[in-house]
């Protein structure tokens, strides 16, 4: 489309958006100011019904004056979904393609950006387990959503997710049985605390922090989708100059760096699976 | 009737999509001026094949989405299964994972209030065949925002839950059979 679609004057609820955002980033730090926009006006509509609040302005004025309306909203403008070995393929690849590189190097250093409730997390420490990398690793484990840190620190699920979860990992090509890693009681299943021993969990932004040094591995599924072009620019930017040389970043099945502005500085790698390769550097 | 030269066309349908869409989609030419966005109910766990076999009938472009696909015109642009599709204000089309709506991902509300949002009156919905009322919300949307919603003729669909729900709630829309939805896609694009 040649010429942008915007309106000669902003509609109300837009303004009250811009505005909820950047109230949240003065007064909290947290800064959504460049999520896509479409996800979050939704996203916002369904908070202001649920809180039961008139307006986004009523929301606004809450959230600058009660420390409370934090959490509630980011509750949110995150969204946790996640499963175990989510894509089994795209845990094959690493299994089957990426593996043999990292086994070459005597120390390695993954991340996992976004790691949400620690699904995403568990499932790759429990593939370098399979794969005997486990003890050279440590992996990094970030989001910006503390009561998603505390769930993924804990590795405590739901019972009825666990059959979904065993399945994706038997299609992944997991060498053991999933049931090894964990023990079920009162409906919910608790993941073995070792499988933490090499795990780093950390408080970081893609929006506002800074490179996180010398990764061979990133994994980053479906966060970038909830941000504007110019801040996945930026966050894929921070990938690049994360990695270490020839160091891999995998991303969601129907993200693709092929609009990033950084798109030079990556090869396909798996290009089905969607992982990357850092060139140059 | 028409009082804003539309800027898109969205999409919505479910069981019976396939024929729907069919006598739709191939008849447009590559001249057709405007970028089309479809929702059809897809299981999460297959792997796709609409675009695939769109593209091969049809002479516009026919893609499945990926996040911030660029939004151009002769191009047919499907979700992909599990994924909500989105228009985005700067031209692009984006993806999330959001819960399911109606037990559906992606959903045709979902793509439809995206698009009122961003193209306002600028929009011409359509909503096909379906066993279930997505999609009735958004079409409602769309017309509060003065787009024109287009609603298969239940009596002509497949299904008929989804265009009866769309009706109960946006009782102006036009009511037309696929035949004259395809004849009229041809006039305004």
């Amino acid at each position: 489309m040649d010429a942008p679609v915007i309106e000669t004057f902003e509609k109300v609820e837009d303004i009250e958006i811009r505005l909820l955002l950047e109230a949240l980033y003065l007064r909290y730090h947290y800064d959504f100011r460049n999520y896509a926009t479409g996800s979050i006006k939704r996203r916002l509509r369904q908070a202001r019904e649920q809180l039961g609040f008139a307006t986004i302005s009523a929301m606004q004025e809450r959230s600058l004056h009660d420390e409370t309306m934090l959490p509630r909203l980011l509750g949110y403008l995150t969204v946790q979904v996640s499963e175990m070995f989510r894509d089994p393929g795209y845990f094959r690849a690493i299994r089957e393609i990426v593996v043999p590189h990292l086994k070459t190097y005597p120390s390695l250093k993954i991340w996992i950006a976004g790691c949400s409730g620690g699904e995403e997390l568990y499932s790759l420490v429990i593939l370098f387990r399979e794969e005997g990398l486990e003890d050279r690793t440590i992996f990094y484990a970030t989001d910006i959503n503390q009561e998603a840190l505390q769930i993924a620190e804990a590795g405590v699920y739901d019972l009825d997710r666990i059959q979904l979860f065993t399945e994706n990992h038997r299609k992944s090509g997991g060498k053991s049985s999933l049931s090894d890693y964990y023990s079920a009681g009162y409906g919910r299943v608790s993941f073995d605390r070792t499988l933490r021993d090499r795990v780093v969990f950390s408080d970081h932004s893609l929006v506002t922090d800074a490179v996180f040094g010398e990764m061979n591995l990133i994994s980053c599924r479906n966060v970038m989708i909830y941000f504007d072009k110019a801040l996945q620019d930026r966050a894929v930017g921070l990938f690049r100059d994360s990695l270490a040389r020839k160091g891999f970043l995998g991303i969601g099945a129907k993200e693709s760096l092929r609009f990033s502005a950084h798109a030079d500085d990556f090869r396909e790698f798996v290009r089905q699976e969607k992982i990357y390769q850092r060139i140059g550097k | 009737m028409i009082s804003t030269d539309p800027k898109a066309v969205v999409i919505g349908a479910s069981a019976g999509a396939l024929e729907a869409l069919t006598s739709i989609l191939p008849t447009l030419s590559r001249d057709f001026r405007l970028p089309i966005m479809v929702v059809v109910h897809i299981p999460p766990d297959k792997r796709s094949v609409l675009a695939e076999l769109f593209r091969a009938k049809s002479s516009i472009e026919v893609i499945e989405v990926e996040d911030k696909e660029p939004i151009r015109p002769a191009t047919a642009y499907f979700a992909p299964p599990d994924y909500h599709l989105l228009v985005e204000d700067q031209g692009t089309l984006g993806l999330t994972n959001e819960e399911p709506v109606l037990f559906s991902r992606p959903s045709i509300d979902v793509l439809f209030e995206s698009a009122a949002d961003v193209y306002g009156a600028a929009v011409v919905a359509v909503l096909l065949t379906g066993a279930n009322q997505d999609g009735a919300r958004g079409a409602f949307a769309i017309a509060k925002a003065g787009g024109h919603v287009i609603i298969q003729n239940p009596q002509t669909a497949f299904a008929t839950a989804m265009p009866e729900a769309g009706l109960a709630l946006c009782p102006d829309a036009t009511v037309l059979s696929l035949d004259g939805i395809s004849e009229y896609l041809k006039r305004i694009g």
